[in-house]
This record gives structure tokens, C-alpha cells and sequence, in this order.
């Protein structure tokens, strides 16, 4: 994951990334969104943050004939609770990295 | 904000609990794209030309599995869409700016600098040294996100591998989607992705993200559509 191939692809990410950001800003003044692409927009992180941590969460440092971690959904599943009461990142993370240290210690299951 | 100079200074003072509370997620960034087997000068160079956490964090799990070029740039399109509706709101307060800052303040845009023009200005009436309050709110945020970024790459060549570090990137993103779940449409988004995620990951090239994604946006689109029409059934009868 290094050479030519991956600058590329880099700069490639850092040029969409760019035109998403550039969008409306650049276009003329006054420009709305369109009605259909406003509906879709709002349900885009509601959709995609889940989708990037389910397999972080279900399918990573699985022991053989595993099929989830289940020390990492009971962290995980702590870890929300905190992000619910608290909304604080550092909780979260606090939280979820400790459980997650104590299970592989203590290893009960 | 009598002075670009003023304005500036609100911007940092603005900015800085963000910046202190984004240092965790900036060092987990580099720290994950080491010890992904990411060489440090692309991890630092891809934080410079991409200036997106989630995004980047996507395309460095993406290209440590050699997931092919076109669903690392897909990917990273997706994880980014939300921003289209950033530069749409904050595009009436930068009017009047000459078009070259504008491609700046749009590689600047982050969550936050959305949110606090979004919340502290009304944009009808645009302060005039809105252009230095920007600079302030995204120049505080770019300069500690990358000493952050580079306190991780370095960081994370140091910690070993049954530390289980990379737990920290779901970990961060956790604590960012709960204010995104505002309505019942949005819930029932965020359970469809996450069902439909944990299905996904057999698909062929990584394309995982991209299908669960799509599926969760039509079932909040749908789902708002349902109770919208619940809501007028109810509102006829009465």
C-alpha cells in the first residue's frame, strides 16, 4: 500500500472529496438543492457510519471458527450506552477500548 | 467581528473545543493507517489532500485489503456525501468571496466549521469579515488535525498489534452517530446499514460499504415517506 498506485488513488479520494465539499459553494448563488437529492442527503450518515462499524466491530481478530467477536459487540454495545448518557468521544473510546482490554484479559467466554 | 483581524481570533476561540475533543480521533487516524501497513509519508500526505477523518480511515482499511482503486474513490465519494449538504447551507455566507478562496474554504469544510457558521450566523445578514471567521474556525481545525494525525503515525509504528488499536476507529465513529439519528426515519436507517453491513462483507471487491449504504438511504427515504403519509391519514380522519 505505498508506490505510485497508491498516491494515486490518494489523490484521486482527495479530488472527489474535493468536488463533494465544492459543490454548492462554487455554483452560482441562489442555487438550490434538488428535492430528490435533499431527501437522499439526509439519511447519509445515518447510513453510512453504522455501515463502517458493523464489520470494524463484528468480523475483526476473530479466533478460529469464530463467526463474531463477541468481545468487541458487548464493548461496543457499552461503549453506545456511554456515547447515549454522555455524547462525549472520549467516554466512548474510554469505555470501549477498557472493556474490550478487560475481556481478552480475563477472557470468561 | 469590528476588525478581519477580531473576526479571526472569534474563529480559533470558536473552534477550539472542537479541535481539543477532534485530537483523539486525528491520532487514531494516523495511528490506524500505520499499523494498516500504510508507509507514514502517504498516511501524512493522505491526511494533507484528502482533510477527512472518517473518509480517510475508510480508504486506508479499503487499501490494506487491496480493494481495487475504483471502490477506494466510491467509498470515499459515499463516506463523504453528507458534505454536499454542508456546502449547500454554508454557500449563501460565502457570496461575496472571490472564487479562488472559495475552492480554499471548500477543502476546508469540516462538521464543524458547518456547524458553527450554520448556528452563529443568520445568512441573511452575513457579518462582513465572515471571510477571516472562517480562516480562524478552519485553520485552527487543519493545523491540529495533521500535528494530531502525525502524533498518531508516529504513535502507532510503537504500539503492538494485540492492543487491538483499530477498535478505536468504530469507537469514534459510535460517538459520532447518535446526534445524526434525529427522527425514527433516521433510526430505522442506521439498523438497516448495520444488518445490512454485517451481510455485505462477502460482496466481491469491498463493495460492502457502498450496497449497505445505498439500502440504508432508500429505507430512511421509504420509512420517512411511510409516517409522512401516516401523519396526513391521521391529520384527514381528524
Amino acid at each position: 500500500m505505498s508506490g505510485l498506485d497508491g498516491w494515486l488513488t490518494v489523490i484521486f479520494c482527495g479530488l472527489v472529496t474535493l468536488a463533494v465539499r465544492a459543490s454548492f459553494i462554487v455554483m452560482p448563488p441562489g442555487t438550490q438543492v434538488p428535492v430528490w437529492l435533499r431527501s437522499g442527503l439526509k439519511y447519509v450518515a445515518a447510513a453510512v457510519l453504522p455501515a463502517l462499524i458493523a464489520p470494524d466491530v463484528l468480523f475483526r481478530e476473530l479466533a478460529p471458527g469464530e463467526i463474531v467477536n463477541v468481545y468487541r459487540i458487548v464493548a461496543a454495545l457499552l461503549a453506545l450506552l456511554v456515547a447515549y448518557k454522555t455524547r462525549s468521544t472520549l467516554g466512548t473510546l474510554a469505555t470501549g477500548m477498557g472493556v474490550l482490554w478487560l475481556l481478552k484479559w480475563w477472557g470468561p467466554f | 467581528m469590528q476588525t478581519s483581524r477580531s473576526a479571526f481570533n472569534q474563529g480559533l476561540r470558536d473552534q477550539l473545543p472542537f479541535v481539543l475533543g477532534n485530537v483523539p480521533f486525528g491520532m487514531i487516524t494516523g495511528a490506524a493507517a500505520v499499523s494498516a501497513g500504510a508507509d507514514p509519508w502517504l498516511a501524512m500526505g493522505m491526511s494533507v489532500i484528502m482533510f477527512a477523518g472518517a473518509a480517510q480511515l475508510a480508504a486506508i482499511s479499503l487499501l490494506s485489503q487491496h480493494a481495487p482503486a475504483a471502490i477506494v474513490v466510491l467509498t470515499v465519494l459515499v463516506v463523504n456525501l453528507r458534505m454536499m449538504m454542508y456546502s449547500a447551507a454554508v454557500a449563501p455566507y460565502f457570496r461575496n468571496t472571490p472564487t479562488p478562496r472559495k475552492w480554499l474554504f471548500s477543502y476546508l469544510l469540516t462538521d464543524h466549521a458547518f456547524a458553527l457558521l450554520t448556528t452563529k450566523f443568520d445568512k441573511q445578514h452575513v457579518p462582513k469579515h465572515i471571510d477571516a471567521y472562517y480562516f480562524g474556525v478552519a485553520g485552527a481545525m487543519w493545523c491540529s488535525w495533521h500535528v494530531s494525525v502525525a502524533i498518531g503515525v508516529f504513535a502507532g509504528t510503537l504500539v503492538p498489534a494485540r492492543w487491538s488499536l483499530d477498535f478505536a476507529i468504530p469507537l469514534v465513529f459510535l460517538s459520532l452517530v447518535l446526534p445524526a439519528l434525529q427522527t425514527r426515519s433516521h433510526w430505522n436507517a442506521a439498523i438497516a446499514a448495520t444488518i445490512a453491513a454485517a451481510f455485505c462483507t462477502a460482496l466481491p471487491l469491498k463493495l460492502g460499504l457502498i450496497a449497505a449504504a445505498a439500502a440504508a438511504i432508500v429505507v430512511g427515504v421509504v420509512s420517512e415517506r411511510i409516517s409522512d403519509a401516516r401523519a396526513a391519514a391521521a391529520g384527514s380522519r381528524a
